[in-house]
């Protein structure tokens, strides 16, 4: 008993006397991130890739950084928090970035054209950053009008075929028939419909994100609690009401759902609704690129692609956290 | 012995009488009718406390729906003060078993929807907080209704019933779930506000004590279909006590008359109503 207490003792006494205690799992990062740049650094590539240089300081500030944080991380609060939570994520990525670089540029296991090291992908934003951001700022653009037009209409739809049973025995089955069918099938009528392509481009998108949003209004509002109408209708409320402020909150889980899955449909559809004779834009970057075999291009854009579709995920989430606070310990 | 009888609350038309005339109901399960209700017939003066007291899934919730004109009665008729009854109406507020409180809405917004839905918010928004310092749940205003107890919920219904300034009001079983503890508090303070705001108030409960100890009249309702099995008038001064001898005889009385103590069944046939 008493060599608990004096071990604990000295513990407290440790603790005190080292006012720079070291984050393990940092350090054991840092020396990851080292070992991916050494590696980077002291081989020789198969054949050149540009960029070899660069890539190897970035990841060598990296573990620079990971040391000072290694040190450091538990006096900077809230963040160093977040940081420490990803600790095993940083060793993870250290031991990927030099097993990614030994199989690529080293020993040119996977070779080129068809696989790229880190420093392949580097090469491609240092050489063609304005073509990128141009690309990004289009595909921006067709994204935001597309999934933007196509969410508020299939909210309302969703709303109108949620409430009104004339609606519903009319547009459920069209749109159960329709739901299916994948966005691209419909390019050769919208080529018909639409005066330009951009305009067809959009459509396609927000046909892809419309869609789900539109089912699972639809459902969301048909399966709030009669209750609440019985309550809205006691405290005389006419039917408008009832929709906007019953319908609409209590349905608005749901709506959500719809959401996520017209986000990751409208992501997965600009690719194609880019193909439709745009000029710029990542989808069309990607098949340009892909059509010269250049695939360290394709891969550095489906890159940029992946990190905006996790950004707008994120930001939907946040709204989404605003907007259903009051679910807590709800549901 | 009610403050309905006041002339001040006679000149200001506080409550309404409701008539209950000759009302049969029924549901349609898978194809088959299923009676609820059997040519019940009652009449409820302004200002009365009445209790519909009967055994749980009788019918007595489909009548407070019909009162409250959220659904209409299969045959015969239900006025109003002296009007048909078609459609809900904001003199008639129903409250429901469970408090059914808006979750996406704040305690205060939920006190506010009969008012907002009238369009007459902006003009009284402080009988929203007068209504929320009724039930002693000021302080709550802004929380949501997942952070209230179960007795604090039922309570904001209660004000978000009574902000209408409703001139009846209709209670099925408002307190069945709620613990014992806060069943007796709440009910001392329906009672409070039925003496001092004087609306009529028809409350459905299978709790006898609970009507022995609120109304001025009992309506005792057989099983399904519900029949009104017998009428006490319980002319007993308020507030009424759990362990008054009188109390304790008419609880034991209406027991019998629900088939609850077999002893006293031959008293089903003396007391039946004609």
């Amino acid at each position: 008993m008493s060599d608990l207490t004096q071990i604990i003792e000295a513990g407290k006494l440790q603790d005190r006397a080292s006012p720079w205690p070291l984050w393990t799992t940092g350090f054991l990062a840092a020396c990851a991130w080292g070992l991916g740049a050494i590696v980077t650094i002291a081989f020789p590539d198969v054949v050149p890739w540009g960029a070899t240089q660069l890539f190897a300081t970035l990841i060598g500030a990296g573990a620079a950084i990971l040391l000072v944080l290694s040190f450091v991380v538990q006096r900077l609060g809230a963040g160093g928090r977040l940081i420490v939570h990803y600790g095993p994520w940083l060793i993870a990525l250290g031991l990927w970035f030099t097993f990614w670089e030994i199989s690529t540029a080293k020993l040119g296991w996977l070779p080129k054209p068809f696989f790229s090291p880190p420093q392949g992908l580097l090469n491609v934003y240092v050489v063609d950053w304005q073509r990128l951001l141009l690309c990004i700022a289009y595909t921006l653009r067709l994204w935001a009008i597309g999934f933007g037009s196509g969410i508020v209409v299939g909210y309302v739809i969703g709303v109108a075929l949620g409430w009104s049973r004339g609606v519903s025995y009319w547009g459920m089955p069209v749109l159960k028939l329709i739901g299916p069918v994948p966005a691209t099938a419909w390019i050769p009528c919208t080529f018909f419909f639409f005066p330009t392509t951009f305009a067809a481009s959009c459509f396609i998108v927000a046909l892809a994100s419309g869609i789900p949003v539109a089912i699972l209004t639809a459902s969301g509002v048909g399966a709030v609690n009669r209750s609440y109408y019985d309550v809205g209708r006691i405290l005389g409320a006419s039917n408008w009401y009832l929709i906007r402020n019953i319908a609409v909150p209590a349905a608005l889980p749901h709506v959500f759902v719809g959401l996520f899955m017209g986000l990751y449909y409208s992501f997965a559809v600009l690719v194609v609704a880019e193909m439709l004779g745009a000029k710029y834009g990542l989808g069309w970057y990607i098949q340009f690129q892909t059509a010269y075999s250049a695939y360290a291009n394709v891969y550095a854009a489906l890159l940029i692609m992946a990190f905006l579709c996790a950004s707008i995920v994120r930001l939907l989430f946040a709204v989404r956290d605003r907007l259903l606070g009051w679910q807590k310990g709800f549901i | 012995m009610t403050s309905a009888i006041t002339p001040l609350n006679v000149l200001e038309r506080r409550n309404i009488a409701v008539d209950i005339h000759k009302v049969s109901h029924h549901f349609d399960l898978f194809g088959t009718s299923l009676p609820v209700l059997d040519t019940i017939d009652l009449a409820v003066a302004p200002g009365e406390f009445v209790a519909l007291l009967g055994p749980s899934g009788c019918g007595k919730s489909t009548l407070l729906r019909l009162i409250a004109g959220l659904d209409r009665p299969a045959t015969g008729d239900i006025r109003a003060d002296n009007r048909l009854v078609t459609a809900p109406d904001r003199s008639r507020i129903l409250a429901f078993q469970d408090p059914t409180l808006f979750p996406w809405r704040t305690v205060w917004w939920n006190v506010a929807t009969g008012l907002e839905a009238q369009g007459t918010l902006e003009r009284h928004r402080k009988r929203v907080d007068d209504a929320l310092a009724l039930v002693r749940l000021s302080e709550f205003a802004t929380a949501y209704p997942h952070q209230l107890s179960g007795g604090m919920a039922q309570r904001v219904a209660l004000a978000r019933a009574l902000v209408n300034d409703p001139k009846l009001l209709l209670l099925d079983e408002p307190f069945g779930k709620l613990d014992s503890f806060t069943r007796m508090g709440m009910q001392s303070e329906l009672l409070a506000l039925w003496l001092q705001q004087a609306f009529t108030a028809i409350l459905v409960t299978h709790d006898i004590e609970e009507a022995l100890l609120l109304a001025s009249r009992v309506i005792v309702l057989s099983d399904r279909p519900a029949r009104i099995l017998h009428e006490l008038t319980i002319d007993l001064d308020y507030p009424r006590r759990r362990d008054d001898p009188a109390i304790i005889n008419l609880r034991r009385e209406i027991a019998g008359e629900l088939g609850l103590e077999p002893a006293d069944a031959p008293n089903i046939q003396k007391r039946a109503v004609s």
